[in-house]
């Protein structure tokens, strides 16, 4: 490994006057789970390190009824799942925060790295993007909101300007009758990277017969985590049942853009945007009609 | 060659002070400058398990930890399972169901095993099974590692009943 | 917990009782333990000593290619780094093969894998090794070596490597035609083949035949532990080499033959070693760290490979292409089989083709059968031995066969391995008569176990489908090898064991046990140690399931020698005809006269001269394994995955020294064969780059993959043992491959014929039966 130099820095701005100054040279460590990798295995070779772990915004971890939840960019995923409040509120995102390698992982890995090191096939990207979630940046110019549908641009790439750091993910608190859902597909249970993942969100009218609102999101089929519009606006007024949801995964699976990698063959990735988009939306439909 | 940095932590219970270069991971200060050797290397990826350890009361490859991160941290390797009055249930039902082969496994397991059972003492058999799917064993298709835990989790709340 | 709480919590279930053993058969704690679930224990990587450098070495990045020229310049002027060493600096060696443990090497070839010479022949080939003050700055500067290419295109499976245009490997291979040497260059190494009856005859006496093609992936072993060395050549020009391998004399000649040294020059340690299967016979790194510590002004050089080097330069055993051809008449007897065989040797010749020809058949009586078998040498890494080499896929092929003919014959498939299975005084396809072997015993239990009298369980959701297979494999263990033992009776009475078979398993404790129950003391008070080269006599590898068979009887033979002794030293206290002297549960009787071991070894003392012995042997009684598995699956219909719900294996061990590690060995070996037949596979690019380096993609199995592995001990002692120890390590990796398609099959009707039965290709098969 390189050698480099590691600063722990302990506010934003000293995070982002750094990196304004170094530019591509520096980068930032949460988790260190993708970082690390990379440091070692020379695809990344910055000449600073900096720890974002002591900056007090980083670490925040909140939920309430109007602003929803907010994560931390340095918030580990085992905590998310070591809370009773979000495990029942978020279940979409836990199911993917609880997948993200192995326990081991999970009590170093954050959704902050997740997001910015955009991997086509990250297994929380599709889950926030159905929730909606916003990435909450900072920068010299002080703070912007990227929605996360929009944050990566293609493999390991996202609108990050050089000298902007992601603070948090904004997630909307929930409506009434309302649930995600993430699932994945992979040949092992565990430790294991998606073939394809697949993230809905859905809302049900009172009845919890109609669906009002529905949001679907795909890993793993595209250069970037892909926000399928219109596959979850075709649910919109549609009564719960297997024609709504097969329309909708036909539409999921016609957006898919795969690839045949050692992973999957493209064939079978398209397939499975259709099963796993079908069960996805049987599992978030479930939990918001309970 | 890139300059040392000093870091102080607790290692099983014990404050240590050491110098180390920033791109040394904690796998290597535990090892290389510490020769605190129970810790393994078998990937060096953070996908087999081999060197987890305990870091703030929480279960992480020590791979993927680097060393200047620990400083004031407190971390419980291997060697810090047993106590002065002997061996940790678990590893006296590892001893007793015949839980390993090879052995080189064994430390990170065994540290993923105390780390589910300080959370989850009355783990099932998936629960188990799910913590583990980490820690890549390749001798002896885990049969006996999980029953060695579920059996030692029985008797650590045996003893907690008295 | 007392030994009986024990017995009631282990899943074993013996068939035979123990035949009065008092040691043999119960489950002490390993003498190793301790050491090892404290992180104690010494593994190879784990030596600190003063003045360590580290090693690191360049590997090519093409699949194929001439080596023009190498600069090593810029790597010499980084800070911190002491020598580089290439091939340049390796004897040039003659072209002679020689057998290392269960396979053969030609030295040259061994040589050329080590550090590559004028060709890299697969993507990770070792091309120079660099030695520094720490191992970064040895992997900056392996990184600053300049390699000049000429890219050749490459062959990765047999199919291409055996196509008359194929890019050749090696300029001077021509094919060892069944015993004549080819005219013209070629891939395939060696074409063998063994026939015997009437195969027209045969499959004109079938009602039904299956033909068939099975394709089978590259795999590797596994093992957690990356291959390590750490060397010093001394001052003195002698060699110290501490290494996780299988055999540190098996080691210590490889290196010698490598450097064209005398073995006496070298001295190997064999540490703790974290998993082989077969894969740490042959070296790698050994002779690099030494050259290295010789350039590098006699200081010690630790080499440990990445993940990516194991799985892209080590292990990995044959792909595979095989041709079965099977017709039974319609009362289930198999009447003629024809089966060709072609597996993919790597780099240099050498796959294990030939122990496959003989497992593809032999747990079946056959009298119309032809085998054809063809080494094929293609741009992957060098193939090794692997738990019963070549044995999985090749009984992956025929359990197939054989599952299909029972179907179409309407005879469950227990029966029809009933029918046809081998017995004793049987002639097994590959020649010999049968010995006696509990076969037929792990049909009957299999057949009556609580697995085989289940119902299936319902498939868990609409889209899934249950079903269960059956499979069995053959095994022939290596017949014995040379194994040499030392005892040492202590003053305490205690005794000290010495060892050369590495323990990978717990084979200290078994070989514990055979001393303590042939002098009839506890475990407990034997000392066993695995020691190095210098210190105890030849030792073959600790492979082919030999060594709890002969060094087994090296131990029993030993201890008999010490009972000899104390008879003697008893003799003398006493003032008596040693002949009257009777040894009994550890107590020596003469008349009125009586002592027990340890207060006899006490009064000797350590004045007298200890009592000690010395056996070294080579015994060729090991005899073969054979088992039997019942597998339930459930197939996601929708997806491809399949789930293993419950697993058994049935085996012949002989007799169980310990029998929660002889569970452990059917266990691990399952848990392997389930990897093989499920997800594990070496994925290549058109240019030959590995591209799935990782155990994040190399899916070795994980806890959650798998359910318990209930096990059916059958002990069927084997009457050339003392103990009627018979190997049991390696069949159970045999039918798992075969019993998995076997219940795909059942649950979905579906045959596959591709290992791994990974969702992709199941997806990939399902299409095309849809089709």
């Amino acid at each position: 490994m390189q050698a480099f130099e590691y600063i722990p820095a302990t506010t934003v701005n000293e995070a982002i006057a750094i990196l304004h100054q170094q530019g591509d040279q520096a980068r930032l460590i949460s988790g260190g789970t993708d970082l690390i990798v990379q440091l070692r295995e020379g695809r990344r070779k910055p000449k600073i390190v900096v720890d974002i772990k002591r900056i007090p915004e980083v670490n925040q971890l909140s939920y309430n009824l109007i602003d929803g939840l907010t994560i931390g960019a340095a918030v580990p995923c085992y905590k998310l799942y070591g809370s009773a409040v979000i495990k029942e509120t978020y279940p979409g995102l836990i199911d993917a925060a609880s997948l993200i390698g192995g326990v081991q992982i999970q009590g170093r890995a954050t959704l902050g790295g997740n997001l910015c090191n955009a991997s086509p096939a990250a297994d929380s990207i599709p889950a926030l993007i159905a929730h909606n979630a916003i990435a909450v940046v900072a920068g010299m110019n002080g703070e912007r909101h990227i929605p996360v549908q929009d944050f990566c641009t293609s493999p390991g790439r996202t609108q990050l300007e050089p000298d902007e750091m992601l603070v948090s993910i904004q997630v909307p608190a929930p409506r009434a009758h309302s649930y995600g859902a993430y699932l994945r597909f992979t040949p092992r249970n565990e430790m294991d990277i998606a073939v394809v993942g697949v993230g809905v969100w859905v809302a049900l009218d009172d009845t919890r017969v109609v669906i009002t609102a529905a949001r679907i999101a795909l890993g793993a089929v595209g250069p970037t985590p892909l926000f399928v519009n219109e596959a979850g606006a075709s649910l919109v007024g549609q009564p719960i049942g297997s024609q709504a949801i097969e329309k909708a995964a036909l539409i999921a699976q016609l957006a898919a853009k795969p690839i045949t990698d050692m992973r999957g063959s493209a064939e079978q990735r398209r397939h499975l945007v259709a099963v796993l988009t079908r069960r996805a939306l049987d599992s978030a439909i479930a939990r918001a009609s309970a | 060659m890139s300059n040392k940095t000093v870091v102080q932590a607790t290692i099983n219970g014990e404050e240590v002070e050491f110098l180390c270069e920033t791109r040394q991971s904690l796998l290597e200060v535990l090892r290389d400058v510490l020769r605190l050797t129970g810790t393994k290397e078998g990937c060096n990826n953070g996908n087999c398990g081999a060197c987890n350890v305990i870091l703030e009361g929480v279960l992480v490859n020590s791979c993927l930890v680097l060393g200047v991160e620990v400083q004031g941290k407190s971390i419980t390797t291997i060697e810090g399972i047993a106590s002065p009055q002997g061996l940790h249930p678990l590893q006296q039902k590892f001893l007793e169901h015949a839980a390993l082969q090879c052995g080189i496994c064994t430390p990170g397991v065994l540290v993923s095993a105390k780390a589910l059972l300080d959370r989850h003492p009355h783990p099932s058999e998936h629960e188990v099974r799910h913590w583990l799917a980490g820690n890549l064993c390749r001798c002896t298709g885990y049969d006996k590692i999980v029953h060695a835990i579920l059996d030692a989790a029985d008797v650590m709340s045996a003893e907690v009943t008295k | 917990m007392d030994s009986e709480t024990l017995e009631q919590v282990a899943s074993a279930d013996i068939s035979v009782e123990n035949r009065h053993y008092k040691v043999i058969g119960s489950r002490p704690i390993r003498h190793d333990g301790p050491d090892k679930v404290t992180g104690r224990a010494l593994f190879g990587a784990d030596i600190r000593m003063n003045g360590l450098l580290y090693g690191k070495v360049l590997r090519s990045p093409h699949a194929h290619a001439r080596i023009i020229s190498i600069d090593v310049s810029r790597a010499l002027a980084l800070t911190g780094v002491k020598a580089v060493v290439t091939n340049a600096d390796l004897p040039t060696l003659e072209s002679v093969v020689s057998r290392v443990g269960e396979g053969s090497i030609n030295w040259r070839y061994l040589s050329s894998n080590l550090l590559a010479g004028e060709k890299v022949l697969y993507h990770g080939h070792a091309i120079a090794a660099v030695s520094a003050v720490n191992p970064h700055v040895a992997e900056q500067a392996a990184s600053l070596i300049d390699v000049e290419y000429e890219i050749l295109s490459p062959v990765i499976t047999v199919d291409q490597a055996m196509r008359p245009d194929a890019s050749i490997l090696l300029d001077e291979l021509r094919t060892n035609e069944l015993g004549a040497r080819g005219s013209t260059p070629t891939n395939i190494a060696s074409h063998d083949q063994f026939q015997r009856g009437d195969l027209d005859q045969g499959f004109s006496a079938a009602s039904v035949i299956v033909e068939r093609e099975f394709t089978t992936s590259t795999v590797h072993q596994g093992y957690i532990e990356p291959h390590n060395a750490t060397a010093i050549w001394g001052t003195d020009g002698q060699i110290t080499v501490w290494t996780s391998t299988q055999g540190g004399h098996d080691a210590r000649r490889q290196i010698a033959e490598v450097l064209q040294l005398p073995v006496s020059r070298i001295k190997v340690i064999p540490m703790e070693i974290g998993g082989g299967f077969g894969g740490k016979i042959g070296i790698y790194l050994e002779p690099v760290a030494a050259l290295l510590s010789l350039k590098s002004g006699n200081r010690p050089v630790q080499m440990t490979m990445s993940r990516f080097d194991v799985l892209a330069a080590t292990g990995p055993t044959s792909g595979s292409v095989i041709r079965v051809k099977m017709g039974a008449a319609q009362d289930g007897q198999i009447t003629a089989a024809q089966v060709s065989l072609a597996y993919a040797a790597g780099a240099y010749p050498g796959s294990p083709v030939g122990s496959a020809m003989s497992v593809i058949l032999n747990p079946y009586r056959i009298a119309n059968v032809q085998v054809d078998g063809y080494d094929v040498v293609t741009n992957t890494p060098r193939a090794a031995a692997y738990r019963a080499p070549g044995g999985t896929n090749a009984a992956f092929a025929a359990e197939s066969v054989v599952d299909e003919l029972a179907n179409k014959l309407g005879i469950d498939p227990i029966d029809m391995r009933l029918i046809n299975g081998i017995k004793e005084g049987d002639r097994r396809v590959d020649g010999p008569i049968s010995r006696r072997v509990g076969y037929i015993e792990t049909l009957e239990r299999a057949r009556s176990s609580p697995h085989y009298l289940s119902a299936l369980s319902s498939p868990s959701s609409a889209t899934c489908k249950v079903g269960r297979g059956v499979g069995s494999g053959w095994w022939g263990n290596w017949p014995g090898g040379t194994s040499s033992v030392s005892v040492v009776v202590n003053n305490d009475g205690t005794v000290n064991l010495i060892e050369g078979s590495t323990d990978i398993g717990g084979s200290r404790v078994a070989m514990a046990m055979m001393l303590a129950e042939t002098l009839g003391i506890q475990a407990s008070d034997i000392k066993p140690m695995v020691v190095d080269t210098d210190s105890v006599g030849y030792n073959d590898v600790t492979a082919g399931s030999r060594t709890t068979y002969s060094t087994g009887i090296a131990v029993h033979k030993a201890g008999l020698k010490i009972i000899h002794e104390m008879c003697e030293r008893a003799a003398q206290l006493w003032n008596v005809d040693p002949g009257t002297i009777d040894y009994a549960d550890g107590v020596l009787t003469s008349g009125t006269n009586h002592i027990g071991f340890k207060e006899l070894a006490r009064k000797i003392g350590d004045g007298d001269g200890n009592v000690v012995a010395s056996v070294s042997i080579s015994p060729n009684g090991e005899g073969v394994a054979l088992a039997t598995h019942i597998v339930d699956v459930e197939v996601d219909m929708e997806t491809g995955k399949v789930q293993i719900l419950r697993y058994t294996a049935i085996q012949d061990v002989g007799t169980a020294i310990h029998p929660a590690y002889v569970e452990g060995q059917l266990q691990g070996g399952v848990a392997q064969g389930i990897g093989w037949a499920l997800n594990e596979e070496y994925v290549y690019d058109a240019q030959g780059h590995l591209l799935n380096g990782s155990l994040l993609d190399y899916r070795i199995p994980t806890a959650l993959d798998l359910p318990m592995i209930e096990t059916v001990l059958v002990e069927v002692p084997n009457t050339t043992h003392p103990f009627g120890v018979r190997g049991v390590g390696e069949v159970p990796i045999v039918p798992p491959a075969g019993a998995v398609a076997n219940a795909i099959a059942n649950a979905t009707g579906l045959r596959m014929t591709i290992l791994p039965m990974s969702p992709r290709h199941m997806l990939e098969a399902m299409w095309a039966q849809a089709k």
